[in-house]
């Protein structure tokens, strides 16, 4: 993608949805894109060090222990979890298909966050979401 | 690809003409040329094509002032053909035979630990020429298509075929954005002297290494000069990597904290247009959005560079990114056609576990030289049925040959938590020397029982081995020994913690 196609796929997903163009622009060129084929791990269980992603196309699946648990797509986001507590994820997070995401280094999470509130905002609502959602199941 | 499996240097190397190879490869800088010295001594027959009249690649005039960012210690002391010392040399090609190491360091007088432009050139050129790769200059690759045996390469002295292409032309078409007015700026590579500069307003765009570059370059010619792009400037000290600026060209940051004349500003740019003073650019503040002017004389797009791949994606080759890179396998090879690989800079786009963010060196030389291996092997492999040996390690060697990868191997310091040492233990209970591999795939590989230590640094710079133990085909966790104040690893302690981790899994 050239950067005027990132920042329309930016544009479009909630979790950027109330940045405007400088903002926007600016998480373009914080975030690096990466492009990862089927099968190949984006995050890793148990391993240390990792980064907070963005899905900008494609689909992921999350695996506990081997066992897929979730599919995340287009818009949704992973990592920040082992990221917010400090420790490692819990789950591996790995391609479906060809996949593109946008990644942010692990130790640039907290001042991302504190830099773009709305962002915060956004992510709050999703986990209450996910959260809403895995309350009901229990 | 042990010592003994070595082709003997060619004494006489013939430009290579159209034809069919086995493997062709792209381009005549560090990338392609250290490809292609694996390839030779794995006797692996092959061309080297490259539109230029000469080896270097881009040193052939880049950097743009003349002298690199990155070090050669003629007075480390280690011997110049030792792997060790490859540690404190950055730019010299690697080579099995020692009197092929650490050419950069014979060509420097000491005085300073970057070389100049024209030394590393030079350099380059006498690796060429005493490990007898086999280049053809003024030959350019104009196209690409498929036969039933591989591909093709069409340039401009005829077609080369082969099973197997490496392209190693580097990321350096360059790269501009697509703000209204662009045609109004120079892009970097297009920067004249620097006294002509003298007394123009210079805004530059791009706050990474090129722009400060470039403003380090012009602080006493040109006034004022402004920075700008959206994201802050990063440091590469505080990074603890490469990523960020480097210290060698953070004089114009010092400038701008005193009110000295440089401006460094967090903004986008949204439009360049002429007046009859001077360019005017139109900016807004990334965080509040505030639009501002600045009206200038010269504006320097200092905003990147893409990879000059042709036509490849006709072939299948999968792109993404704005520098239009590569998808590929940690043996950079593309994931979606078989029997391309791409060597050199291009590398990068494999980004292995990353871990804090840190990414690997593959852009430098000091990086992508290491990566060439694993390239070969694979391909090696993959394609010719030729396996990487795997010598068996006494198991009362395995402790000494995991912490003394750790402390001096080279691979492990210049790619940090990208390529590691591993051992294996095989079907038939013997521990095997995998030499260095990818992390990234020891982890995510199914493969058999063993360790793979490499070499880290974590969110507050520490530096420390890291260990990753495989059981059972998996890799549950990471573990990290015990840094040393001048880091020398190989103590008794990380001894002991790594006897400890690897229990159970290695004797």
């Amino acid at each position: 993608m050239n950067q005027s196609e990132i920042l329309d796929a930016l544009a479009r997903l909630a979790l950027f949805a109330d940045l405007d163009g400088p903002q926007l622009e600016a998480v373009a060129h914080t975030m690096s894109e990466e492009s990862f084929a089927a099968g190949q791990r984006i995050l890793r269980q148990g391993i240390s060090g990792s980064g907070f992603f963005v899905v900008l196309d494609g689909e992921v699946g999350v695996r506990v222990d081997g066992a897929d648990v979730a599919r995340l797509g287009r818009g949704e986001f992973f990592g920040e979890t082992s990221l917010l507590l400090g420790e490692a994820p819990v789950a591996d997070v790995v391609a479906v298909g060809q996949v593109k995401v946008l990644q942010l280094a692990g130790p640039d999470l907290r001042a991302f966050l504190l830099a773009y509130p709305p962002i915060m905002y956004r992510m709050l609502q999703a986990i209450s979401r996910r959260l809403e959602r895995a309350n009901r199941r229990g | 690809m042990s010592d003994t499996d070595r082709a003997p240097d060619s004494s006489a190397t013939v430009a290579p003409p159209p034809g069919a190879y086995s493997v062709v490869v792209v381009g005549s800088g560090p990338g392609g040329l250290q490809a292609s010295y694996y390839l030779s001594r794995l006797g692996i027959d092959h061309a080297v094509i490259s539109a230029d009249p000469g080896p270097g690649g881009m040193f052939r005039h880049f950097p743009f002032f003349q002298r690199l960012l990155s070090w050669t210690k003629p007075h480390a002391r280690l011997a110049h053909d030792s792997r060790e010392y490859e540690r404190f040399d950055w730019n010299s090609l690697v080579a099995f035979e020692p009197e092929h190491r650490g050419i950069m360091a014979s060509l420097m007088d000491g005085s300073s630990e970057f070389p100049s432009r024209a030394e590393m050139e030079e350099g380059i050129r006498r690796f060429t020429e005493r490990t007898g790769l086999p280049v053809r200059y003024g030959t350019t690759w104009q196209g690409t298509s498929r036969d039933d045996a591989g591909y093709v390469l069409h340039t401009s002295v005829g077609d080369y075929r082969a099973r197997v292409v490496i392209f190693a032309v580097g990321i350096a078409e360059p790269l501009l954005p697509e703000t209204p007015g662009i045609e109004y700026a120079a892009h970097y590579v297009l920067t004249r002297d620097a006294a002509t500069y003298a007394g123009k307003r210079l805004f530059i765009i791009g706050k990474q290494n090129s722009g400060f570059e470039l403003a380090s370059g012009l602080l006493q010619w040109a006034s004022p000069i402004i920075l700008a792009s959206p994201r802050p400037a990063q440091l590469s000290v505080n990074l603890h990597s490469l990523g960020g600026v480097r210290a060698r060209y953070i004089q114009p940051w010092e400038d701008a904290a005193l009110g000295g004349g440089v401006f460094i500003l967090d903004a986008t740019i949204e439009r360049i247009e002429r007046r009859s003073t001077g360019l005017a650019v139109h900016t807004r503040r990334s965080d509040t959005s505030e639009p501002f002017v600045a009206e200038v004389d010269e504006v320097i797009a200092a905003t990147g560079f893409r990879a000059p791949l042709l036509d490849v994606e006709g072939v299948g080759v999968s792109l993404f990114g704005r520098s239009g890179l590569p998808a590929m396998t940690n043996a950079y090879e593309s994931t979606s056609a078989p029997g391309i690989y791409f060597a050199g800079t291009i590398g990068q786009a494999v980004g292995g576990l990353r871990k804090y963010g840190i990414p690997a060196n593959s852009g430098a030389v000091h990086g992508h030289r290491y990566n060439a291996r694993l390239l070969v092997d694979d391909l090696a492999a993959r394609h010719f049925g030729r396996q990487r040996p795997r010598p068996v390690v006494p198991p009362g060697d395995i402790l000494d040959r995991l912490l003394i990868s750790a402390s001096t191997a080279p691979e492990l310091w210049h790619q940090k938590s990208y390529l590691a040492r591993a051992l294996t233990r095989a079907s038939d209970g013997l521990v095997r020397d995998d030499g260095i591999v990818s992390l990234a795939e020891f982890v995510d590989a199914a493969g058999p029982d063993g360790v793979a230590i490499t070499v880290e640094t974590d969110d507050r710079g520490d530096i420390h081995p890291a260990v990753y133990v495989r059981r059972r085909g998996r890799v549950d966790a990471d573990a990290r020994l015990s840094s040393d104040p001048l880091l020398d690893f190989s103590g008794a302690e990380q001894r002991a913690q790594l006897k400890s981790l690897i229990g159970g899994v290695l004797p």
